[in-house]
């Protein structure tokens, strides 16, 4: 008799259940568990869900008003005051616009940075410069904000382009969302080089590479899907900011490629009309959920599209 | 909505405090219900001074920024004599506080311009009566940075050119206005829609409500305005004196010529007493009337009408003569419902319309 026949005996005779038996009996006991989790995982499908619903739902009535046409091509923004027009352009470039800008001084030093980190830097100095970096996304975004408006406005963006640049421009925003998204590039970037086996940056070596040419021809390419995957997530993260653009650029719509002109984003406009606390169901109502609606599918088309190009172009290694 | 709240958690009574401590909640609740209920019943008999008897509950007050200095810096000295009592101060401009007020959702509505048709119609469809009480004098201030060398005093023409529909996107430039200003860009910052100094300016300015160039920086948060007119030598921009006031070291306010032979006039209180400041006005709140009764609101509007002269002063505003704060007081005593602009002829000073009967 085995230890275990020996056991389910000693169990019957308990008047435990079969074997069998005990095994229903502890799924059973286990479904609660299951069942909280799961409740979990659907809370934010649902939540999800339900935001798209009424993202649509609202949207839909402000198109049953005004033209999708007139809506996506029309140049001028003025839904609140005087003659109305709602021309989402203004409100697009500037967001855009900001978040672009903030790529140009995110991804430069966010990719040196990740070098640096996966290639040059000592694994004690990586240690310590890693947590710091990733600090910067840490700091609330309103603090961005009133660091844009304070002192990157007055102090930096003047010092260079002159005394008489608005103190609410698109750049002294770009800048600070620049600096707030430079963990995100360079985070994500290192995670991806450090993904590159050893025996690629080895090989290198062995031909001769000096380690800038490993750095900027072998790991750097081998992990290409990864640090594009990290910029588009970036410039989502960007395009979706609401703080540093409601505070710093200036709440004014304005078609305009010059960054040192004030300017309004999609999701400062949202916020604009939300302090008004404008009255449900009128049309200046549903405007905010139809530029919601924008600003949701720009981040999401960005999201699948790093997802895919992360799918797409993904190096597998052993 | 920038809320500022004033007042401590609703505990109406020490002992009770004491039991909400020891965690006894639920007994705590029961209680505490059983005293709003008492307080609700006994409602009627509160002649008392605040200090007198402790009330208990919450006021919602939204509307204007502009005058929501004063019903703070109120909201403040009451909270002082009524711990217990907690009043919520928003400011959603004089629109969006009316928007909420003829919904039911506040008590009282701070106004910087007095209720419009529309607004009427919409309290009226809720069934929300109100009592309009004049609180103070506001001189709305066009303001510019004190850099600016070239303008001391400004026409009401040349700020309806800088400021109607038709300058949009055209009137860029402070020379565009009047030749002898430099050839640099014109930065406008002023109130959004939503607000009653935006509504008064436009009105009086551009000659019809609401009509206005688009863009322009605009911010229901006056805080904001002083900010971008603080920090650009080019800009312009209006609210109202109270935000000058506080802020005069960082701008500078423009004296006002009607252009009807007046002359330049600065804001401040000796102009809009002696009526020779163009942009003056009178500031209000609205009064639900069906919480007027309730002791905590009707202690709180008490409070407000003996307070408002020096209040008003202290934060910046112009306090009226005695006599119309008298006026405003019996309006409010007798629970006089509705607007004495309904029947308002042209010309007619506040005194005379709250003399009507």
């Amino acid at each position: 008799m085995s230890a275990e026949a020996a056991g389910n005996a000693g169990a019957r005779a308990a008047g435990w259940p079969s074997r069998p038996g005990r095994i229903a009996l502890r799924r059973a006991r286990e479904w609660p568990v299951y069942a909280f989790l799961f409740a979990c995982a659907i809370v934010s499908i649902f939540t999800t869900l339900g935001i798209v619903l009424v993202l649509f739902e609202e949207t839909y009535n402000f198109f049953k008003e005004i033209s999708i046409v007139e809506f996506l091509t029309g140049t001028e923004w003025t839904p609140l005051i005087g003659e109305k027009h709602f021309g989402v352009l203004p409100l697009l470039n500037a967001t855009f616009l900001i978040a672009i800008l903030a790529m140009v001084i995110a991804l430069p030093l966010g990719l040196a940075a990740a070098i640096y980190l996966s290639e040059y830097a000592h694994p004690t100095v990586r240690r310590l410069v890693k947590p710091v970096l990733e600090i910067l996304a840490g700091i609330p975004t309103v603090i961005y904000g009133y660091f844009a408006l304070r002192f990157i406005s007055p102090e930096i963006v003047r010092f260079f382009f002159g005394s008489d640049v608005s103190l609410f421009n698109a750049l002294s925003a770009s800048i600070a969302m620049g600096v707030m998204i430079l963990p995100l590039v360079s985070s994500l970037s290192e995670d991806a080089m450090r993904a590159v086996p050893q025996a690629l940056r080895e090989g290198a070596y062995a031909v001769g590479a000096n380690r800038f040419e490993v750095a900027t021809r072998v790991v750097v390419p081998a992990a290409l899907s990864g640090i594009v995957a990290a910029s588009i997530l970036a410039i989502s993260r960007a395009v979706g900011e609401t703080m540093i653009v409601t505070i710093a650029a200036g709440n004014q719509p304005n078609l305009s490629w010059n960054p040192l002109e004030g300017m309004q984003a999609m999701a400062a406009f949202i916020v604009q009309v939300s302090l008004g606390d404008t009255p449900r169901g009128t049309l200046e109502y549903s405007t905010i959920f139809a530029v919601g609606m924008m600003l949701f599918l720009s981040t999401l088309v960005m999201n699948v599209f790093a997802q895919w190009l992360l799918a797409r172009f993904r190096e597998e290694y052993e | 909505m920038n809320t500022e709240t004033a007042g401590e958690p609703n505990l109406t009574h020490p002992s009770l405090a004491l039991l909400f401590k020891r965690g006894f909640w639920l007994a705590g609740a029961a209680a505490a219900a059983l005293a709003a209920l008492v307080v609700a019943c006994g409602g009627g008999d509160t002649e008392a001074t605040p200090t007198a008897v402790p009330l208990s509950g919450t006021i919602d007050v939204d509307g204007s920024s502009t005058v929501y200095p004063i019903t703070e810096a109120v909201a403040e000295e009451f909270r002082k004599a009524q711990r217990n009592v907690k009043v919520t101060v928003g400011i959603s401009g004089t629109g969006g506080g009316f928007k909420r007020f003829c919904n039911g959702e506040t008590a009282i509505s701070d106004a910087s311009r007095p209720i419009t048709k529309t607004e009427i119609d919409a309290c009226a469809a809720k069934g929300i009566e109100y009592i309009e009480i004049p609180v103070a004098y506001d001189a709305l201030s066009v303001v510019v940075n004190p850099q600016n060398d070239w303008v001391t005093c400004i026409t009401v023409a040349e700020l309806k050119t800088m400021w109607d529909q038709p300058a949009q996107g055209s009137i860029t430039k402070w020379n565009q206005v009047n030749a002898a200003w430099p050839a640099a860009d014109l930065k406008l910052f002023g109130p959004g829609a939503d607000s009653g100094t935006f509504d008064y300016f436009t009105e009086h300015v551009n000659g019809k409500a609401k009509q206005s160039r688009a863009d322009f920086t605009q911010s229901e948060d006056d805080n904001v305005l002083v900010t971008g007119v603080a920090g650009d030598k080019n800009a312009l921009g209006y609210f109202g004196l109270a935000y000058y006031i506080e802020n005069s070291s960082k701008i500078k306010a423009l004296k006002v010529d009607q252009g009807k032979g007046g002359g330049c006039v600065s804001p401040s209180a000796a102009t809009v007493e002696n009526g020779t400041y163009p942009l003056a006005r009178p500031l209000f709140i609205y009064v639900k009337k069906s919480d007027a009764e309730k002791p905590e609101v009707k202690a709180f509007v008490d409070f407000y009408m003996r307070n408002a002269a020096t209040l008003s002063a202290d934060v910046g505003y112009v306090k009226f003569p005695d006599r119309v704060y008298t006026l405003a007081t019996a309006r409010w005593t007798s629970r006089k419902p509705g607007t004495m602009y309904a029947t308002a002829a042209a010309g007619e000073t506040l005194e005379q319309l709250l003399s009507k009967p």
